[in-house]
């Protein structure tokens, strides 16, 4: 025991009692995550079918990939629904923040009905939303009944607008979060740089801009990332609005990769596919992570 | 004390665990049969089986097979393989019985002359591979079937339609009257059948055989195949205001008289069973669009997994003959609106649109489907075409047919 205390300790041994915890969760992390993910690169270079079997056959599966219609339709669909979704949840989120930050009455209220969608899963929202926008019996029987009788609203049933009917239900979901995340960012700000503000005779909107929004900067990175994880695997959502249709004018990525991989039976043409998403998240973060984690040091 | 009672709950566990097999052997089967009448059928199958002295354990997985394969597949090749299986006839389950996951049932097979019994040939062709038996055949399901509602074109003026032409001919005056020509649901497996319905009663059962069958391109992209993809696009246009999404949906409309007619399988029969509705007085029934008189042979198989247990080796053998026996066939397909696959049975309950399949079976006029022919990897990217095409009135028929040539070059 004396022994080893005269040495000096090693850097690896410190704090030896959370290394060891934190084992499960490491191998979790290497073999689960890490492994898992090089498996799939390397399987989407092979022929594989139904069962996964190593016969290489170059970058033929992502030729095909780009040459299928279906996959170029569901980039597309995914390049509108991730640009709207972070402008508009970040904007509306941050909008009704700053209206429950007035020191309401009732705000306790309004935040859990803002909050409440989040509550429902995907598929929930998407069932509802399905509904609410089915000419039929939805919006637009209500204004027609209500006397417009040429009112149309069917963008689920529109293939050239299909995609703002699923954001629709994306933002009804996901501003919730956002809101209470930003409302969080804003609780944070010392009430004294709000009395300076005031005392330099700067407008409201000009202190949020360009004083309170820059402090807020780990909040809306936290946020960021939130969003753009659920952007990236929307999938739930599709299948319960509109299952891809119509046609195939609502696919996204993630569905093309389940059904190919299971329903298919093409694990190769599967796995080139999420190898493409994969590498779209890769040259999202990594300049970010590098500006981010570079410059501290 | 407290470690001999121990020790004695032990050993009486123990002993129970042995004592289990000896009584009636439990087997799980997997299948995607959740409807009303599938549902029924089913239950005939389990009570046959537990008439051996044997237990049915059902595993139904609700959803289509779309949802169901995939949980199948994933329990077999991850080791936790059930009695036996539920497939489509065809190639969904070649590579299962290539790795060796599937058991060889040649042995009951031969004893029990699968060979003379099962109708028509091909069937039990698709269950074998190397020359060895895998799957058995329970029925026959095909997809060639035009439902027409008589009440639709009675409002219309016109007398219902005998063949395909006359139903184009018949589809402004239907309109006319406020109806739609015909109903089809959007989603893909409904259009591309639709599709391959077209093309063997216009191209004809060769056409479609070179096409699906031999892979062949040029074929696919000549002048006969021309001229399916021009009745596709009468099809799309007939098509264009039902908004429904299931095929049950759209078969509804027929029944109710708002839609003239739907391109749909022989399941769609059941639909209007339960409806209340006769064959001949309030629908006609059109085999083959009433231009090709040629049915297809898809329908279920059932696989089984290779076992280790010996007991429920032996109920799977079991399992396997009560199914193809004379007396589950009847009361299994009667129930479930399909062909029974042997063509020694007597079926006097069937009603006229299963007779008319039954004869056309009987004269031999036959052609495999489309999951025998081709893979699933191929199949879906048809559905994906057709899919796109029903829902895209800007796309013409001529680049539709280019897109599909080019699919068949690299199909397998």
């Amino acid at each position: 025991m004396n022994e080893q205390a005269s040495r000096r300790p090693s850097r690896l041994f410190r704090n030896l009692n959370a290394k060891i915890a934190s084992i499960p969760m490491i191998l979790n992390a290497l073999v689960i995550f890490l492994g898992g993910t090089i498996w799939t690169v390397v399987y989407s270079f092979t022929d594989s079918r139904l069962l996964p079997r190593l016969n290489f056959v170059g970058l033929d599966q992502y030729y095909r990939l780009w040459a299928t219609p279906r996959w170029l339709v569901a980039v597309e669909n995914l390049a509108i629904y991730g640009a709207c979704m972070l402008v508009f949840s970040l904007l509306i989120g941050f909008l009704l923040a700053a209206l429950l930050d007035q020191k309401i009455r009732f705000e306790d209220t309004f935040r859990t009905i803002f909050l409440y969608p989040f509550a429902l899963s995907f598929i929930v929202t998407g069932l509802v939303w399905q509904w609410i926008l089915n000419p039929n019996f939805g919006v637009q029987h209500v204004v027609r009944s209500l006397g417009w009788t040429d009112f149309a609203f069917d963008p689920l049933y529109d293939s050239t607008i299909v995609i703002y009917g699923i954001l629709i239900a994306a933002l009804w979901q996901g501003t919730g979060l956002v809101m209470c995340l930003m409302l969080a960012g804003l609780r944070g700000i010392d009430e004294d740089i709000w009395k300076a503000a005031r005392v330099d005779g700067i407008p409201t909107w000009k202190t949020y801009l360009f004083i309170i929004i820059p402090m807020m900067r780990p909040v809306l990175i936290t946020t960021l990332v939130i969003i753009a994880a659920s952007i990236v695997k929307v999938y739930d959502l599709v299948v319960a609005q509109t299952s891809g249709g119509p046609g195939i004018s609502s696919e996204v990525p993630a569905k093309y990769v389940y059904e190919y991989m299971f329903h298919a039976q093409n694990l190769g043409q599967g796995f080139a596919a999420s190898t493409m998403m994969l590498l779209s998240v890769i040259i999202v973060i990594v300049p970010w992570a590098y500006l981010e984690f570079g410059r501290r040091k | 004390m407290r470690y001999k009672l121990m020790t004695a709950a032990l050993a009486a566990t123990a002993a129970l665990q042995f004592a289990g097999p000896a009584a009636a052997t439990d087997l799980e089967v997997t299948h995607w049969w959740t409807s009303g009448g599938e549902a029924a059928a089913v239950a005939e199958f389990a009570k046959a089986f537990d008439a051996t002295g044997n237990h049915w354990v059902d595993g139904a997985i609700a959803g289509s097979g779309d949802t169901a394969r995939p949980i199948m597949i994933s329990r077999i090749t991850g080791g936790d393989p059930m009695g036996a299986t539920q497939f489509n006839h065809g190639r969904q389950a070649e590579e299962l019985v290539k790795a060796g996951l599937m058991r060889d049932l040649t042995d009951l097979a031969t004893k029990e002359h699968w060979k003379d019994v099962i109708r028509p040939a091909s069937l039990l062709n698709e269950c074998t591979v190397d020359g060895k038996v895998y799957c058995i055949p329970v029925n026959i399901h095909s997809w060639q079937w035009l439902w027409l509602s008589n009440k639709a074109f009675a409002d219309a003026g016109v007398p219902v339609p005998k063949n395909w032409d006359e139903f184009v001919a018949a589809a402004p005056a239907l309109e006319k009257a406020g109806k739609i020509p015909l109903a089809v649901g959007p989603q893909a497996w409904q259009t591309s059948g639709a599709f391959q319905v077209l093309m063997v009663a216009i191209g004809g059962p060769d056409i479609y055989k070179k096409v699906y069958g031999d892979k062949d391109a040029k074929v696919a992209g000549g002048p006969e195949v021309a001229k399916v993809f021009k009745a596709a696009d009468d099809a799309r246009k007939m098509q264009a205001k039902s908004k429904v999404q299931d095929w049950n949906q759209a078969t509804n409309l027929v029944i109710t008289g708002q839609a003239g007619g739907q391109i749909m399988g022989d399941w769609a029969q059941g639909e209007f069973q339960v409806a209340g509705q006769t064959a001949g007085k309030d629908y006609t029934c059109l085999p083959g669009l009433g231009v090709n008189a040629v049915i297809q042979t898809g329908g279920d198989s059932f696989y089984f997994p290779l076992l280790k247990d010996a007991d429920k080796a032996k109920a799977q053998e079991v399992l396997a003959s009560t199914m193809l026996s004379p007396a589950t066939q009847v009361a299994f397909n009667l129930k479930k609106g399909s062909l029974p696959v042997r063509g020694d049975v007597d079926l006097n309950a069937a009603n006229d649109c299963m007779k008319k399949g039954l004869d056309i079976l009987a004269k031999g006029n036959t052609i495999p489907d489309t999951n025998q022919l081709m893979t699933e990897d191929s199949l879906t990217q048809v559905n994906d075409l057709f899919a796109e095409f029903f829902a895209t009135p800007t796309m013409t028929p001529e680049d539709a047919q280019k897109r599909f040539a080019d699919i068949v070059s690299k199909a397998d």
